[in-house]
């Protein structure tokens, strides 16, 4: 079980990973799409990393409800507790 | 405009070999008489028994010149090509051109078998959920002139010609066509290939393709030596800017060299065995020589196919011998492959890469390795040292590459 933050910070690492965006400029309020330009296709690689690093299930009927970050971060807290 | 008469330069040259990252240290190798093989490095090398633990690795890894977010999403022949065209389209002076007159001619023997193996690794362990979404645009064949496509906004076209180790250099016949023909002005064209992977290792090693010289790697490509006993798999890219001359000097670049034209025929011999007699490698080059309206006294150099297996070494000789005649008697043979390894799809853009600098340069590299010249080869084999080659001004030379399934291919070029 890790605190929001540290799903956060975990958080940022995949994204930076994946897109090259600074670990800082993944906030809770930034929107995927609008915000941090996430295509579909990475967006996809960034749940299957979430999954592996926080040994959670996202499945993607789920996916497309988390629109910023902070519901990411929500939705992996809840689905850990 | 009259589209057959238009006239193919190239004007950018990028490389990343076993010899070196870059087009200058990998033709600084080849003159040192330098070889790229060595034993293998990577955890899995002792993990399956393979019967063949040496290869030609590139001398940088891609790792160290790209971004890590490059690196995961892109297979490690994506990332070869992208390097090779990078440092090729610098060198023709990172031009403006209307993206719906480039287009992106990019060759793998292979494709992304790194990505597929390690895609499937991941489904046997972990299931279909961890398979990464980005599988697929990394796995296939056609992935390297998307990512070249992609960076360089090529609209004109993206093409992959898949011809085993002719890749390459069909792919720069086939950017020659597309500027002849009209379709475009500018093409980045070349060939990509990393498959040091223990499964081909292995299924070539099946073949009795490779050499077995494991005590000894840096001696192991040894074409036209009596004592060859195959290839030495290789890896990285080669990657040439093409442009109509007409386009290249309207905007004033710098030209490396003229491709004057292409051969291109299929044995319909052997699956794998070449034509003993070289007939197919033979009607290539002439078809090439016809295309450059020249005749076979006219080439000062042949960068030869030549890979360092038993049979099809030989059989180059006789192809080229039947093509040109005595003329072949007058024309310096390099095998760089005794140095590179063989590079598979990447091989013909490399070599003619490396014949294009021999012409400029005005210097034919070494074949490492020949210390016993094969009796039953006919050619003058440039054996330990460079040779000059003499001739006043331009100088044609020719680029074979052979594979797989029969495919020849012959590149005639010329220096300006």
């Amino acid at each position: 079980m890790a605190s929001e933050q540290e799903i956060l910070s975990g958080l940022a690492e995949i994204v930076n990973e994946e897109t090259g965006l600074p670990t800082d400029s993944v906030q809770a309020d930034k929107s995927f799409t609008d915000d941090l330009d996430i295509d579909s296709l990475s967006m996809m690689t960034i749940v299957v990393n979430c999954e592996e690093k926080f040994g959670v299930r996202i499945p993607d009927e789920d996916v497309k409800n988390l629109r910023t970050v902070g519901d990411a971060v929500a939705y992996i807290s809840q689905a850990q507790g | 405009m009259t589209t057959t008469a238009r006239r193919v330069v190239v004007t950018g040259l990028g490389a990343t070999t076993p010899l070196g990252g870059d087009v200058a240290s990998t033709w600084e190798a080849v003159l040192a008489g330098r070889s790229g093989a060595r034993t293998l490095q990577g955890p899995w090398t002792s993990e399956f028994d393979l019967p063949i633990t040496f290869g030609a690795q590139a001398a940088v890894p891609a790792e160290d010149v790209l971004e890590r977010r490059e690196v995961k999403r892109l297979d490690p022949s994506q990332q070869f090509a992208v390097i090779a065209a990078r440092e090729a389209w610098a060198d023709a002076g990172t031009p403006e051109v209307d993206p719906l007159r480039l287009a992106s001619v990019v060759a793998t023997g292979i494709g992304g078998i790194w990505t597929l193996l390690t895609a499937y690794d991941t489904l046997r362990e972990k299931g279909a959920r961890r398979v990464l979404p980005l599988t697929v645009p990394m796995l296939m064949g056609n992935g390297p002139t998307s990512a070249i496509s992609l960076e360089f906004t090529a609209r004109a076209g993206a093409h992959t010609p898949v011809s085993a180790c002719a890749s390459g250099a069909e792919a720069l016949a086939y950017g020659a066509d597309m500027i002849r023909s009209g379709r475009a002005d500018m093409v980045i064209a070349g060939g990509t290939e990393a498959a040091i992977h223990p499964l081909p290792i292995a299924s070539f090693a099946a073949m009795h393709a490779l050499s077995r010289r494991n005590e000894d790697p840096a001696r192991a490509s040894r074409p036209f030596d009596t004592q060859r006993d195959g290839f030495v798999l290789g890896e990285g890219a080669g990657i040439v800017v093409l442009e109509s001359e007409e386009h290249a000097r309207a905007r004033g670049a710098r030209v490396h060299a003229e491709l004057l034209g292409a051969g291109l025929s299929a044995d319909a011999h052997h699956v794998a065995a070449p034509e003993p007699a070289g007939a197919g490698v033979s009607r290539a080059v002439k078809d090439a020589l016809a295309a450059a309206d020249l005749a076979p006294g006219d080439l000062a150099h042949v960068n030869a196919h030549a890979t360092s297996t038993p049979a099809g070494d030989v059989a180059e000789d006789r192809g080229l011998r039947l093509a040109l005649g005595p003329a072949a008697d007058g024309i310096a043979v390099s095998a760089t492959k005794s140095m590179t390894g063989h590079l598979l799809g990447a091989a013909g853009a490399v070599e003619s890469i490396l014949t294009i600098l021999a012409l400029r340069e005005r210097l034919a590299p070494p074949t490492i390795n020949v210390d016993d010249l094969d009796p039953e080869v006919t050619l003058d084999v440039v054996r330990k040292d460079p040779r000059p080659l003499s001739g006043e001004g331009p100088l044609i030379g020719l680029n074979n590459a052979f594979g797989f399934g029969g495919h020849n291919v012959s590149l005639v070029l010329r220096s300006v």
